[in-house]
């Protein structure tokens, strides 16, 4: 369980970076936390022929609030999200979120964008980024672009990043205080991958919800949204009731998967346990 | 001046320094100058006629010195069988490459061995082996098939049935008052010692010695198996233990690749090291449990079982390794557990399939046997309507009838229960649970909506097993005492548990006592580590040899060197005993089973070092949750195995368990030892299965519902879906 | 342009001694700790990145050393556990308090246990029973049933408190 070869190369700067990304073409892969890549290549399912380190480029180290938007740099790792990162429902969605990410020392190193544009389909930041509509930067060569999270994920570790691009940084919005989050996974141990998890946000108007965000990660290919159970809380109060109805909508409109750890039916049934659990957490 | 006491304190251990400080010396630390590492290149299908293999490509890459299939060991006989060996097994060995056929996805069809680890690996992937795929046979109650058809026609794939019985069996059934009959099956598990398999061997040309280092559990006996494969003097072969990161019966068996690096440093001259990876060791070392049960008994209307009938099916595997029949024997032979039950007929189908060999895991036989012994006596309770705790009562071997023996044998001994008081113990344990109340308290949560439930394992262990052991105690002239002994440390702490016995007898300080196990060089015979056999067999010729010692300082002024011999032999093994309480809280939205409270109770005999059997039944409990409820060994329809990496076999982390009570008595010392010892190894994980299932059961509200192990979330959504 | 089997030079500062190694860039931090630097404590369980044998501290927080490459690590502080003990051999804190909770059978984990909770007690000294009970759920121990290990770190915890003049 050694990687097999590559040639490595460690840029300084963005710029070259995209060079090198340029230059490279299909053979070249970044690194940054590498706590999904480096286990891929140890078992040498992934086997990239080069591989550029981004660690030392130190303009992508960064996360900051601008305006409405949380931008959370290529180089933030998963640890920094211990803390929540900004005020308000979106920090606090965050710190909670991070303790399902792996486990304590797999935080330390592993990056929140670097989770994003792996794409696995049991990832909490894909999720979080579905849920949030968030804004995917990528840059080439040829210029930056910003991709809708909805657009970005394509299936299971296939995004709508092009061999060349980067991306630089991720931003989310920052919600404001009317909304209420919450989260809920299940996975087989602690720190495993999540079997099913949920991630919702309702932005409340007198006990009524004005509007619902549902995602729901780990059973499809890729994160979704989930419409059938956001138009079950729109304009209705919190009530058990509208949130039972949401979880049974999400649970009927997703297509599991089947994999070692559970079959269809138990994911859906899953499903609907983890966004119920969830929307109560969001409404409590 | 009255003696100081050692056995039975809890002394801190002797081991620990070194492995504190990262000074231990595992497999994978060792290095010799000018070594070679080996790699094996394994069969990706589960069943096949290997054609050839193509070499070309891998001998071509820089770096790499030699690529061996078949036929370059052609010459080296097939791993042999060490324990229960019965006629007929000699055709399903396991050669060291394979020859005709490939039986199991990770079967080694060549090797590779290189300058450098990286590029050993490279050239693995570069060898590519012509097999045409068979289909393969993934389940044991599927009819036999053969085991290699074009070559070995006719040789059936149930390679033996064995038979155990005893008493009337057409009687009882005559007389019962009503059958109850149940089918249970526990999965594929393995033991999973957190260091991988790993060795390194060098050849002296000088000496013409050569020596293993990395060996582990039963250095004596696979020195004398290499030395007959390579066609070597014993003496001319040694092999050393160095540190082991944990055993649980898998590691250290005689294995192909332990072979391969002796024959590989002999013929290239040059040290070859092997160091397993993970995704290889669930592949390619012993697996074992995947039993299925289908049991009748005829009972009487208390309960009494009057007769036991069990069909047994064992799935060994792609062929028989070194143990033979042992885990079918054990399975059958300890079956009735701590009940009277007086008549008695198993028969056990030891089937190959094309999974990856099976052999002993921590409680091998019993974890299976006791899940389906308890999961029976729990329907019986059942059947009746009567508590399964009074059931368990109506059917334990009273004190009186101690020693008890069962009329069958195993591992080539007689199965006589030496001393117990099953009662005792079962008191015990309700006291420390205050079970009416705990029942009561469980009854009320239900009420109120939650799932949680209560449930019991009984079982009798088995330890010591013989013929022998020998040891060798010496003082030097500075006071230095050593203890040479033929056993085998597999993290159990033997040193400390064997010190504080030679300290006993001698009353010396523990720190001036060094112990020697695990190595073919410093004493010329050692039976190793196994069936949790050390602390008897071993711990009763050090207190011997310490005291032939004393008797000889006793004449000698002080400061004399001197050195005696003990021996100790037994004939029969000893039984220890206990019971495994969990309680569970399912969870119906997730269908996560929580282990909330889990209890030990244990009768030893007589505990050397109670820390170290309190830590042996913990880690032994631990290993008995994941079993019960994480851990297994999947394949698909095609042989594939699916959790070949520590993200699908699920070992408990510390947040799936809970704190492990361990109630330990010393109420039936051992009758065949002069320490009254009794084994502690595999206490923790025996009954936990039986447990968990039937907590499991309770909180359902459906007895019998839990038919099979581990009771994964997919399982219980299943039988949640099916019942409400 | 370089070759993928083309050695780099690398500076690793090691329990605060500096190896100057040249290591093929697969080289994993593990393997390069283990081979290069003779510094054989730090343990391979599953080479990716679950059993966490491997731990050791980067830049003070522990990660696993099997998922870091080595001409990552170039020269950043590095500490394993042979670096624990003083150099008169006096045992750490938690090494101690592993030896008396008996927090250790056959040892192979300990190292990764070991770092894992130095980095974590050294950050957070005054962590709750919870959050340290979540963060040792990180790593996998075979032997122990895991209990003597928390009790170690407790009590370990306590004396790191006292010996750095905390609480």
């Amino acid at each position: 369980m050694k990687p097999a070869p590559f040639r490595y190369d460690a840029p300084a700067t963005l710029d070259e970076t995209l060079s090198l990304l340029a230059e490279a073409g299909e053979h070249g892969k970044l690194i940054a936390g590498g706590q999904s890549l480096v286990p891929m290549m140890n078992f040498r399912l992934a086997r990239p022929g080069r591989l550029f380190d981004l660690n030392g480029v130190a303009e992508l180290d960064f996360m900051r609030v601008e305006g409405a938007r949380l931008r959370i740099g290529a180089l933030t790792r998963h640890a920094a999200f211990h803390r929540p990162p900004c005020e308000g429902p979106t920090g606090a969605l965050l710190a909670e979120v991070v303790r399902h990410v792996a486990h304590y020392p797999i935080r330390q190193r592993g990056t929140f964008a670097g989770s994003i544009a792996h794409a696995d389909p049991a990832s909490e930041w894909c999720l979080v980024a579905a849920t949030l509509d968030a804004e995917i930067v990528a840059r080439s060569r040829a210029g930056e672009r910003v991709i809708a999270a909805r657009d970005f994920f394509v299936a299971s570790l296939a995004t709508a990043l092009r061999p060349d691009e980067l991306v630089t940084e991720v931003r989310l919005p920052v919600l404001g205080a009317r909304w209420r989050t919450g989260f809920c996974e299940f996975a087989r141990r602690a720190g495993d991958f999540a079997i099913a998890m949920s991630a919702v946000a309702l932005r409340l108007d007198a006990g009524i919800v004005r509007e619902a965000r549902v995602g729901v990660g780990g059973v499809e290919d890729r994160p979704s949204r989930q419409p059938a159970a956001e138009q079950a809380l729109a304009g209705r109060p919190v009530s058990p009731a509208a949130l039972a109805e949401a979880a049974d909508a999400a649970a009927r409109e997703v297509k599991p998967m089947t994999d070692l750890h559970a079959d269809a039916a138990y994911r859906r049934h899953l499903v609907r346990t983890t966004t119920r659990r969830a929307l109560e957490r969001a409404a409590a | 001046m009255a003696d100081r006491r050692y056995i039975g304190v809890s002394h801190k251990r002797l081991e620990d320094r070194a492995l504190l400080t990262g000074a231990g010396r595992f497999a994978a630390d060792l290095s010799a100058p000018a070594q070679l590492h080996m790699r094996v290149v394994r069969s990706p299908v589960a069943f096949g006629r290997l054609r050839g293999i193509d070499a070309a490509a891998a001998r071509r890459l820089p770096g790499v010195v030699v690529v061996w299939a078949f036929a370059d060991v052609a010459h080296i006989p097939p791993i042999q069988i060490r324990l229960t060996k019965i006629g007929g097994l000699e055709p399903y060995q396991q050669t060291v490459l394979a020859r005709d056929y490939v039986r199991y996805v990770g079967d080694p069809v060549a090797v590779v061995f290189a300058e450098d680890p990286y590029v050993a690996e490279d050239a693995a992937e570069l060898v590519v082996p012509d097999i045409e795929e068979l289909a393969p046979c993934i389940c044991a109650t599927d009819p036999p098939g053969e085991f290699m058809p074009a070559t070995l026609p006719g040789v059936s794939t149930e390679v033996a049935v064995v038979r155990k019985s005893y008493g009337d069996l057409a009687a009882a059934f005559a007389a019962a008052h009503r059958v109850v009959e149940l089918e249970v099956a526990v999965g594929r598990h393995t033991g999973v010692p957190l260091e991988t398999r790993g060795a390194l061997a060098e050849f002296d040309p000088a000496s013409g010695v050569l020596t293993m280092r990395g060996a582990a559990k039963v250095p004596h006996y696979n020195r004398g198996q290499v030395a007959r494969m390579l066609d070597m003097p014993d003496e001319m072969v040694h092999l050393i233990e160095g540190h082991v990161g944990g055993g649980f019966g898998v590691r250290g068996e005689l294995y192909p690749e332990d072979v391969l690096v002796c024959h590989a440093a002999l013929r290239l001259k040059r040290p070859v090291k092997w160091v397993e990876d993970r995704q290889e060791h669930l592949m390619a070392t012993n697996h074992s449990r995947d039993q299925c049960y289908r049991l009748r008994a005829a009972i009487d209307a208390r309960g009494f079982v009057l007769g036991l009938e069990a069909e047994i099916f064992s799935d060994q595997g792609g062929y028989v390794r070194t143990h033979g029949v042992t885990v079918p024997d054990l399975a059958a032979a300890m079956l009735p557990g701590p009940y009277v039950v007086p008549a008695y007929r198993a028969n056990v189908h030891v089937r190959l399939t094309n999974k990856t060999p099976a052999g002993t895991y921590r409680a091998p036989g019993r974890y299976e046997s006791t899940f389906a012994r308890e999961r029976l006596l729990d329907a019986i309770a059942h059947a009746l309507g009567r508590d399964p705790i009074e059931v368990r009562r109506t059917n334990l071997v009273p004190r009186e009838r101690m020693p008890f023996d069962r009329g069958i044998d195993t591992l080539g001994t007689r199965v006589v229960y030496d001393s117990g008081d099953y009662a005792l113990l079962l008191d015990k344990l309700l006291a420390h649970l205050d079970y009416e109340r705990l029942k009561a308290a469980l009854a009320a949560r239900r009420a109120a909506g939650e799932r949680v439930g209560l449930g019991l394992g009984y079982f009798v262990e088995k330890s010591g097993l013989g013929p022998a052991d020998k040891a060798v105690v010496s003082i030097d002239a500075a006071g230095t005492v050593e203890v040479v002994t033929g056993a085998a440390s597999i993290g159990q702490g033997i040193e400390t548990a064997m010190a504080q016995i030679c300290a006993e007898v001698l009353q010396v300080p523990l720190e001036r006592i060094r112990v020697v196990h695990g190595r073919t060089d410093r004493i010329d015979y050692g039976m190793g580590a196994f069936a949790s056999r050390v602390t008897v067999m071993t711990g009763c010729a050090v207190q011997a040899a310490a005291e032939a010692l004393r008797e000889k300082l006793r004449a000698a002024p002080s400061g004399t060197p001197a050195a005696a011999e003990g021996w100790f032999r037994a004939d029969h093994m000893t039984y220890p005993y206990g019971i495994h309480a969990a309680v569970v809280r399912l969870d119906p939205g997730t269908c996560a089973v929580h282990v909330e409270r889990f209890v030990v109770a244990y009768d030893i005999g007589r505990a050397v070092n109670p820390m170290l059997v309190e830590g042996q039944i913990v880690g032994g409990a631990v290993q008995g949750i994941g079993g019960a409820l994480f851990e297994e060994l999947v394949y698909d329809e095609n042989g594939q195995p699916l959790a070949t990496t520590f993200a699908d076999y699920l070992m408990p982390t510390l947040a799936e368990v809970p704190p492990i009570e361990a109630l330990v008595t010393e109420d039936a010392p051992a009758t065949q030892n002069p320490l009254g010892v009794k084994g502690a190894g595999e206490a923790g994980i025996n009954g936990a299965g039986a447990a968990i299932a039937a907590a499991v059961d309770d909180a359902l509200g459906r007895p019998g519902a839990v038919t099979r192990l581990p009771i994964t979330p997919v399982r219980l959504h299943r039988l949640l879906a099916a019942g409400g | 342009m370089s070759a993928p089997s083309d050695k780099h030079a690398v500076a690793l500062e090691v329990n605060g001694r500096e190896y100057r190694i040249a290591v093929e860039p697969r080289r994993t931090l593990a393997d390069a700790l283990r081979e290069d630097c003779g510094l054989t404590g730090t343990h391979l369980g599953c080479e990716h990145g679950v059993c966490g044998a491997c731990t050791v501290l980067v830049d003070g927080a522990p990660v696993r050393a099997c998922l870091m490459l080595a001409v990552q690590a170039h020269g950043r502080p590095i500490r394993t556990v042979e670096g624990l003990a003083g150099m008169d051999g006096a045992l750490h804190p938690l090494q101690a308090a592993f030896h008396e909770a008996h927090g250790l059978q056959c040892g192979f984990c300990t190292p990764g246990f070991l770092m894992l909770a130095v980095g974590v007690l050294e950050r957070e000294p005054d962590i709750g029973d919870a959050a340290l009970r979540e963060i040792l759920s990180s790593n996998l121990c075979r032997c122990t049933g895991y209990q003597n290990i928390v009790a170690a770190v407790r009590a370990g915890a306590a004396r790191m408190r006292r010996s750095t003049g905390h609480g």
